[in-house]
């Protein structure tokens, strides 16, 4: 009986090395980042996927040899990368809140996949199984005590990842280079007091850190079966919570983290089902349990160890060099061209909106719709993030509780999909409270990062019950739901339903508008700067900070729903995935998350930039010929997330948005004519996010 | 107001100036902190910069040094203009500055800390002789070479901070609130080192508290008011007069 469960324990120890080391590797390549530049490079992934795919395509489309294509995707390509996002985007974050750069590193992740597979047309296929490099990788394998047998691919990742860990470790304790690195994460300015230029230091700590990322994109690649960058995007996360173990800034920790996680699923895989067959409660959770042990790490590393999130910003000594932040809100008084933009946007939208309804074709009028109802979902990022200043990522998994509560009331209960959006708001609304409980000691970064976690688990774990979606109808849009009937109005036209998405959008935007004008607006509004501050004029920053995750996810619950009925099934991976949805922040952030126009304004580039400006069909109209239509069109879908992705880029200096930056900065410089005693005492509680 | 020109005797060597501030207008964002500061320490010429709370002492350090840059005006050490250079190159002029407070690298040891700027100038070869030459000048850093620099006591920090500059042997050393948290046999010692580096040629500029140790290391002092300098004058004049500010109430902003 022990010698079965000790070889049992040996056997999953020894599973559990191959992808341990993944983890560990990746995790090593975050810390990097972290540590030398204090950038909480969510982008990591996207910069393995850059050296993956270009790996791919020069060895196994173009034939080359192994180590010409490895030295061109993983010594050339991949410190290039980190080059060129030091020197064009980093550097000039680096006295940004750190909230910036998680934003600017969000758009990233969006922007590069798309930007490496348009350089390289290239395009992820299934069944397209990555190479790994050493001949033969996944078809030799080495028995260890009959076991386990390691795979070529497996040993060489194992490898490597050690070396390089071993390596790194070595040098930032005993070389010169390393120490410079250290005194840089420190503080910059101190460094250069000692005459060291600490641009270049970060530098070539970014392009390190980006030959890591490249080199752990090959390696990782055969553990895949196809190359897709959200498969990368959710190793990163992973190898967040191994390197949270390691308070995200001790390399030989991190290391040892990955592992970890690494062994402990390998265990949980193999004795869960055992525990299962005595302990009957456990059966329905245990296929998903594993996969959600690194998301529960991550989120509880982050709620319980206070540490951690002190542990890179160990103050900077010459911090009091910094001009105080600069205050972004300008309270914007309506001027006279204001009143004419305004009503000239609303003119055009009008007019728009009936072209639309009269001449629009089937294609249009479902675009549309769905925009609507994305656009609900996006107001809620204009309450969380413009609003209360927190990056949450977990909006997707909010409007994901709103779609799957009303399918689920629907098909069981026979209940009106109407009925069913409202219970589904409600249900979002507590889960988001019921979310921000453990997350009221966290503060800007972390409450990004613990929000992911909690995506990530509700990706991995919530979605698969039978009482949420199902099982096995989750990607293929099985999960039908139907058009509601009002009395003698029936919605299954997308006409009419558009007309009605449209309706229920004019309610929301009023009603956030309102919102953010309200006493409980301002309350919102003051803790954003200092919830310290804001406390001290009698504010309860848990409350507000309650409140704002209620709302926001009621209404993401809200939007959720209406965007499931108007597709009419819940198709929760192209919606509602952690990746996916990572895109909806961006697009908001981009237009400006501070009013609703941007939440609008994104939510119609979602789903009609592509069809209207890249393929053509505006341009065509305005020929009024579509054969006149320039050559160059219709592009890549691509270049959306490209535009927007990097979009997010003036973020950190402009976190109003594009469509607000105009404006804002006419009226800085009419605020700095006349200046207003009681504006500067807003302006200090509106400071920057 | 410019008083440069009215400041006496040395600024004759122009050329050879450690530091010149030309006009220099400078501040943090909107918040204007130094306004038309003119100010020339010659080659081996110390100046004690005296003032109120607020003052500007420390930004008109921290633009002698390159860590705020001016507004308006120039800046230039040793013949050259770094008006818009980053610190790093002031550094690289010679211009070594121990700025007010804490200003180590917690996270580094004692030993680490002091490698930084060794290293760049003495190159590996002078490491092990510049790290005994801090260790002579201040023997409890020695004892503490291993330890981490953010667990020493505020006081070690500051010879820390000051063993770094002394030992860089620069053109112009610029120390703030120097003596602050040391204790009195470590300010004397800091003084004697001081006193060598001036002999050798070294130029001073001394932010201190105790003004009277300043001014029997100065040649000249610099008094600042609201941004400004609005006086300047010889150590012993600035005696003199210094018993009448020092002990009128402090003026509010
Ligand atoms: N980082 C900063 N941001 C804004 N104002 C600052 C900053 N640092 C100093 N100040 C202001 O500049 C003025 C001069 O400060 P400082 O140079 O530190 O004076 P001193 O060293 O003489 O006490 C003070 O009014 C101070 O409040
Ligand atoms: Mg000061």
């Amino acid at each position: 009986m022990f010698a079965n469960i000790g070889e049992d324990i040996v056997t999953a120890v020894l599973q559990g090395a191959p992808p341990g080391t993944v983890y560990a590797l990746v995790a090593l390549g975050f810390v990097l980042a972290y540590k030398t530049s204090g950038v909480f490079n969510l982008a990591f992934g996207a910069q393995a996927y850059a050296s993956a795919v270009l790996y791919f395509k020069t060895h196994a489309e173009w034939g080359w040899p192994v180590l010409p294509s490895l030295a061109v995707s993983v010594f050339v390509l991949a410190p290039l990368v980190g080059f060129l996002l030091e020197s064009l985007i980093f550097r000039h974050l680096r006295t940004a809140p750190p909230v910036s750069s998680l934003v600017v590193a969000i758009g990233l992740t969006i922007a590069i996949p798309s930007i490496v597979d348009l350089a390289l047309d290239f395009q992820p296929r299934n069944g397209q199984i990555p190479l790994g490099i050493v001949p033969n990788g996944n078809s030799v394998y080495y028995p260890v005590f009959d076991l386990y047998s390691f795979s070529r691919d497996e040993l060489m990742a194992m490898g490597v990842a050690t070396a390089a860990m071993l390596a790194l470790a070595a040098m930032f304790r005993f070389t010169m280079v390393g120490l410079k690195m250290r005194a840089v994460v420190e503080s910059p300015r101190l460094t250069e007091l000692n005459g060291l230029a600490a641009d270049r230091i970060s530098i070539s700590a970014w392009m390190l850190s980006s030959l890591f990322a490249g080199l752990a994109g090959v390696l990782i690649a055969p553990r895949f079966p196809t190359l897709a960058p959200g498969r990368f995007f959710d190793i990163v996360v992973v190898a967040i919570a191994a390197a949270a173990v390691g308070a995200l800034v001790s390399l030989p920790r991190a290391y040892i983290g990955g592992l970890a996680l690494g062994v402990a699923i390998a265990l949980f895989n193999t004795f869960i089902p055992r525990w299962a067959n005595d302990h009957s409660w456990l059966r329905p959770m245990q296929n998903n349990i594993t996969p959600a042990l690194p998301f529960v790490v991550l989120f509880l590393v982050l709620v319980f160890m206070p540490g951690l999130r002190r542990a890179r910003f160990a103050a900077d000594p010459l911090a009091g060099v910094d001009p105080p932040p600069r205050s972004t809100v300008i309270p914007a008084p309506i001027s006279a061209s204001e009143i004419v933009r305004r009503t000239l946007g609303t003119t055009l939208l009008v007019v728009t909106l009936i072209v639309l309804f009269t001449r629009g074709d089937s294609a249009f009028l479902y675009l549309a719709g769905q925009g609507a109802a994305l656009a609900v979902v996006y107001l809620s990022i204009t309450i969380i993030t413009g609003l209360a200043g927190h990056i949450s990522l977990c909006q997707g998994s909010f409007a994901a509780v709103g779609a799957f509560t009303t399918y689920q009331l629907a098909a069981r209960y026979d209940t009106s999909v109407l009925v069913g959006a409202v219970a589904g708001a409600l249900v979002a609304a507590a889960v988001g409270a019921l979310l921000s409980v453990p997350l009221i000691r966290l503060s800007g970064v972390w409450i990004a990062i613990a929000t992911l976690a909690f995506a990530f688990f509700f990706d991995a774990v919530m979605v698969k019950f039978s009482w949420t979606g199902a099982p096995s109808g989750v990607a293929t849009g099985d999960l039908v739901v139907p058009r509601p009937v009002i009395g003698p109005w029936d919605m299954a036209s997308d006409k009419s339903f558009l007309a009605f998405l449209l309706a229920v959008l004019a309610i929301a935007t009023v009603a956030v508008m309102l919102l953010s004008r309200s006493t409980t607006g301002r309350m919102l509004r003051a803790t954003r700067g200092s919830e310290i501050a804001a406390q001290s004029i009698g504010i309860s920053p848990t409350r507000a900070r309650v409140l704002a995750f209620s709302l926001a996810a009621g209404l993401a619950g809200l939007g959720g729903a209406l965007l499931v009925i108007q597709q009419e099934s819940v198709n929760y991976d192209t919606n509602f995935a952690p990746f996916a949805a990572l895109f909806w922040l961006v697009l908001v952030v981009t237009f400006g998350a501070r009013a609703p126009e941007g939440a609008i304004a994104g939510a119609a580039t979602f789903t009609l930039f592509d069809k209207v400006v890249l393929q053509g069909t505006f341009i065509g109209w305005l020929l009024r010929s579509p054969d006149r239509v320039p050559g160059l069109l219709p592009v890549s879908p691509k270049w959306r997330l490209v535009l927007f992705g990097l979009g997010t880029i003036q973020y950190a200096s402009h976190p109003e948005g594009v469509l607000e930056m105009a404006r804002a900065r006419r009226n800085r410089r009419r605020a700095e004519d006349d200046d207003h005693d009681d504006d500067h005492v807003e302006l200090a509680l509106e400071a920057s996010v | 107001m410019g008083l440069g020109g009215a400041a006496p005797a040395k600024n004759g060597a122009d050329v050879s100036a450690a530091l010149e501030l030309r006009r220099v207008y400078a501040g943090y964002g909107p918040f204007r902190a130094l306004f038309d500061v003119n100010l020339t320490i010659a080659a081996g010429e110390a100046v004690a910069l005296v003032g109120s709370n607020g003052a500007g002492k420390t930004s008109l350090a921290r633009v002698a040094s390159g860590l705020v840059t001016p507004s308006e005006g120039s800046v230039v050490v040793n013949g050259r203009d770094l008006t818009r250079a980053p610190a790093y190159r002031y550094a690289r002029a010679g211009v070594a500055h121990a700025p007010e407070g804490r200003s180590v690298f917690a996270t580094l040891t004692v030993e680490e800390n002091l490698e930084l700027s060794i290293h760049r100038i003495r190159g590996r070869k002078g490491l092990k002789a510049g790290l005994e030459q801090a260790y002579a000048l201040y023997p409890i850093l020695g004892e503490r070479r291993q330890q981490l620099a953010g667990t020493l006591s505020g006081g070690e920090q500051r010879m820390l901070t000051m063993a770094r500059v002394l030992v860089d042997a620069p053109r112009l050393l610029i120390a703030d609130e120097l003596s602050l948290g040391l204790a009195p046999l470590m300010v004397q010692h800091t003084y004697e080192a001081l006193q060598q580096l001036r002999q050798s040629g070294v130029a001073l500029l001394v932010i201190e508290q105790h003004v009277t140790h300043a001014l029997a290391l100065c040649d000249r002092v610099v008094i600042l008011d609201r941004g400004t300098p609005t006086w300047i004058g010889s150590s012993e004049q600035a005696r003199t007069r210094l018993q009448t500010v020092l002990h009128s109430p402090p003026t509010s902003n």
